[in-house]
């Protein structure tokens, strides 16, 4: 196995700074990699997948027959994160979740963001994340969003932008943690020489975080995991984080709102639940409040959670800044709650429903990545660059019809990390993103050292996600 | 624990067991046909009938060839009691309480259906009789495997008991239909009974139940009554009626902390009754009113004390405002 001749020209490449030419931080994994027999790493990565099969370690695939699941692709080349590259990202990625924390208890609350003519009323007001029935909510310590999964990316440069933010409930952690339990196996003698941080304390963060949403008297807390069920497409991840806590996994169908509190059907009576890691969109947690024809949440739990009978993580609502529009906002949140200047940049976007960034948007479609504002796991898009005449004159007329919905971003050249392509033991470049977990105790943000990087598996393909035939990579983050 | 968490694996230790009574149920079949004087037609219709589901069968394959009921029997996806079936049931019941097992345990099931659905797309392709016997083979192995996972890595706590219940009552069932398929397999003339042939249909009876060396020692000759006592009333064999029902009775009791004996919900009282029935009849007594009606009756029976477990446990109906704790205990008056 040789990487000499890999030559990662014209990109920026995570693992090598020139052709045959290994990052310092890298150079332990290349030397190893280059001692390998022809064949090794696709035996290891077979090796690897089947590992994951046997494990379940799966996802639901929608458009397939109800239940199919599929390995997530995992490539078996790590990325690999300097110490000094993670220490750029840290203050940043907490900078980022502290300003989205005052700004969803702002616009629940007195709205002095949108009285300050900050962020324009109509744009809040017109985002489905937008939830009225959670205005004048104070959830518990003040903290709305526990659990964040925000996305970078890198430019040509090398430089850090933050792609999107996740604070719905963003999916993901199983496989970072699935990943590397398999990649330890597989590689042991790598892990032996680099010094790279130890990720398997996740599911005690998680649940410190959690804990700390109880009420204070309470000695001893119920947690549970709210799932939609097994044919939800992060069902193996629902159900691995509350076995790693060792805390109830919860459906709609075993709830019931008893007595002014939320109460599981156990089979010795009703009991209570004092915190829920919700994994359910905010609109089907309670169909008295939000969509009357969900059957996945339960009647009233919105009463028992005004009422602080029950703690939510994330507090319903957080939607609001998923929003491709709002997430433009997010400079301005930091400078306008915080005082300080933002750490890590967002993507340059435009807003269609400005008219100068519309007529622009329409006139260099070629060069720019359309987004709906409300799409996830990669619908919705356009790849200018990628994409036909046709395709780009419906994308216009989408615009045109509903500017509000759409942004545009300029192509950015993502970083790639070499990967095993084809049937054979080629490696080439692919592109990645990066999707850290912070979780937010109010007093403390702790951010989870790398997090899962995803790979577009296919040549020259800028779409990461799972939906769209993307794999993942374990991520190494490296201690000093 | 949940009540949706207690049915779910509740019903994955009795699709595992079922799967693995089915396998029992066709190989010893195949080992009984193997061993028939040539000119004795083989019979494979009893294995459907004791079943349940002739009509089923009938209407989906018509005629009760060896291939067409072990194909029925094995993989078929649209009969729910097929051995397929049964695991991708049990399947889906783990991985709906996969926090709740040991992952030793989802590896088993995950990788025991994964087995059987290879077998099911290579079916066809190889040597047939050779094929299922190995495939069999593996299925009990592979359900004594789970077992055995299961004892030695998850917590011997309430959910292992509703485990332990569902495997117990649905080994019991299965024993009952085993016993009965001798009831319909038809020996060429009433002449024989008594002979090596109608031997020959007691000792594979015996070996599907993994028994006979069991009742070898019990009772050295092969002696239909006492046959049918071995697998009914012996209280030391794990695989008779008498002890699985017993065993199950102990486990329910371990879930509700209610002394054996005495009972608070339908469930205890229901399996209690039926505890005390095995308890006091004799083989005669069995045997005077027909063995085939006994076997009928203690299926119809179990049934009822599955319906008060999962009227007891698993019942998701909507909770009424008022603590349902309120129970009574009584003493039975004996």
């Amino acid at each position: 196995m040789k990487l000499e001749t890999y030559d990662p020209t014209g990109y920026y490449d995570e693992l090598f700074a020139g052709k045959g030419e290994p990052r310092a931080s890298a150079k332990p994994l290349i030397d190893w990699i280059n001692t390998l027999q022809p064949g090794d790493l696709r035996r290891s990565q077979e090796a690897a997948q089947i590992a994951l099969f046997k494990l379940g370690v799966t996802f639901n695939v929608y458009s397939d027959n109800q239940g199919i699941e599929k390995v997530f692709p995992f490539d078996i080349i790590p990325r690999i994160i300097s110490a000094q590259d993670w220490k750029g990202l840290e203050p940043g990625l907490r900078q980022r979740i502290t300003a989205l924390n005052l700004f969803l208890d702002d616009i629940y609350n007195e709205q002095r963001i949108l009285n300050d003519g900050i962020i324009p009323r109509h744009i809040i007001e017109s985002a489905p994340g937008f939830l009225k029935p959670c205005m004048g909510l104070k959830p518990p310590g003040g903290v709305w969003c526990h659990i964040t999964g925000t996305d970078l990316v890198r430019d040509r440069d090398g430089q850090w932008y933050v792609l999107e933010d996740n604070l719905r409930v963003p999916s993901g952690i199983s496989y970072v943690l699935e990943n590397r339990r398999v990649l330890k196996s597989t590689f042991p003698s790598v892990f032996q020489t680099m010094a790279v941080q130890a990720i398997d304390d996740y599911p005690s963060h998680l649940l410190e975080t959690l804990l700390s949403l109880a009420p204070d008297q309470l000695p001893n807390p119920t947690v549970a995991v709210l799932t939609p069920g097994i044919y939800n497409s992060a069902y193996y991840e629902h159900s691995f984080l509350a076995q790693q806590m060792g805390v109830e996994l919860i459906e709609g169908r075993d709830l019931v709102v008893l007595d002014g509190y939320l109460q599981m059907r156990t089979t010795k009576g009703p009991r209570r639940v004092d915190v829920v890691y919700r994994r359910l969109d905010d609109i089907f947690l309670d169909p008295t409040a939000f969509n009357p024809d969900s059957l996945l949440g339960v009647p009233g739990l919105m009463d028992v959670y005004r009422a602080g009978r029950v703690a939510l993580a994330n507090a319903p609502g957080t939607g609001v800044a998923d929003d491709k529009v709002v997430y433009s906002f997010v400079p301005e949140m930091i400078r306008y709650y915080l005082g300080e200047d933002p750490i890590l940049p967002n993507v340059p976007t435009y807003l269609c429903w400005r008219d100068q960034d519309r007529d622009h948007v329409l006139q260099n479609l070629e060069t720019l990545v359309v987004k709906s504002a409300n799409e996830a796991g990669g619908y919705g898009m356009l790849v200018g660059s990628q994409s036909t005449a046709a395709e780009r004159a419906e994308f216009a007329e989408k615009i045109k019809a509903k500017p509000r919905n759409y942004i545009a971003q300029p192509i950015l050249c993502l970083s790639q990390v070499p990967t095993l392509v084809g049937e054979g033991n080629e490696i080439a470049g692919r592109h990645v993103d990066l999707r850290p977990y912070i979780l937010h105790r109010g007093d403390e943000v702790y951010v989870h050292p790398g997090g899962l990087t995803r790979v577009a598996l296919k040549e020259g393909s800028l779409v990461v996600n799972s939906s769209q035939g993307g794999g993942a990579k374990d991520t190494w983050v490296l201690m000093d | 624990m949940l009540s949706r968490v207690a049915n779910s694996i509740y019903w994955l230790n009795r699709y595992i067991e079922r799967a693995e009574n089915v396998a029992r149920f066709i190989d010893v079949n195949l080992n009984l046909m193997l061993d028939l004087p040539s000119g004795v037609s083989q019979q494979w219709k009893p294995l459907v009938v004791t079943t349940g589901d002739l009509k089923f069968f009938e209407e989906r394959y018509g005629e009760a060839t060896a291939e067409n009921v072990i194909q029925f029997l094995t993989f078929d996806l649209e009969y729910p009691n097929s051995i397929l079936s049964c695991l991708r049931a049990a399947r889906e019941n783990a991985r709906s309480i996969r926090e709740i097992i040991s992952s030793e345990m989802w590896e088993e099931v995950n990788t025991f259906y994964h087995m059987v659905q290879e077998a099911a797309v290579n079916n066809g392709h190889h040597n047939v009789s050779n094929l299922f016997q190995q495939l069999f083979f593996h299925v009990k192995f592979a359900s004594h495997r789970f077992a055995g996972v299961m004892d030695a890595t998850m917590s011997h706590n309430e959910g292992w008991h509703f485990g332990q219940l569902g495997r117990l009552l649905e080994r019991a069932d299965k024993k009952a239909r085993i016993l009965d398929v001798k009831y319909y397999i038809l020996l060429p003339s009433a002449q024989l009974v008594g002979t090596p042939l109608d031997q020959i249909q007691w000792i594979a009876l015996l070996k599907s139940a993994s028994a006979y060396e069991m009742y070898r020692k019990y009772q050295h000759r092969i002696i239909p009554a006492s046959v049918a006592e071995f697998m009914i009333l012996n209280r030391e064999f794990p695989r008779s009626i008498s002890f699985c029902v017993q065993e199950a009775e102990r486990c329910l009791h371990q879930i509700t902390g209610t002394p054996v004996g005495t009972w608070c919900n339908g469930a205890e009282r229901s399996l209690g009754q039926l505890c005390a029935k095995l308890g006091y009849i004799t083989i005669q007594d069995i045997i005077e009113n027909g063995l085939h009606e006994f076997l009928d009756g203690f299926q119809k029976e179990l049934n009822a004390v599955d319906d008060q477990i999962s009227a007891t446990f698993f019942s998701l109906s909507p909770l009424v405002s008022e603590p349902p704790m309120n129970r009574q205990v009584q003493t039975l008056t004996w």
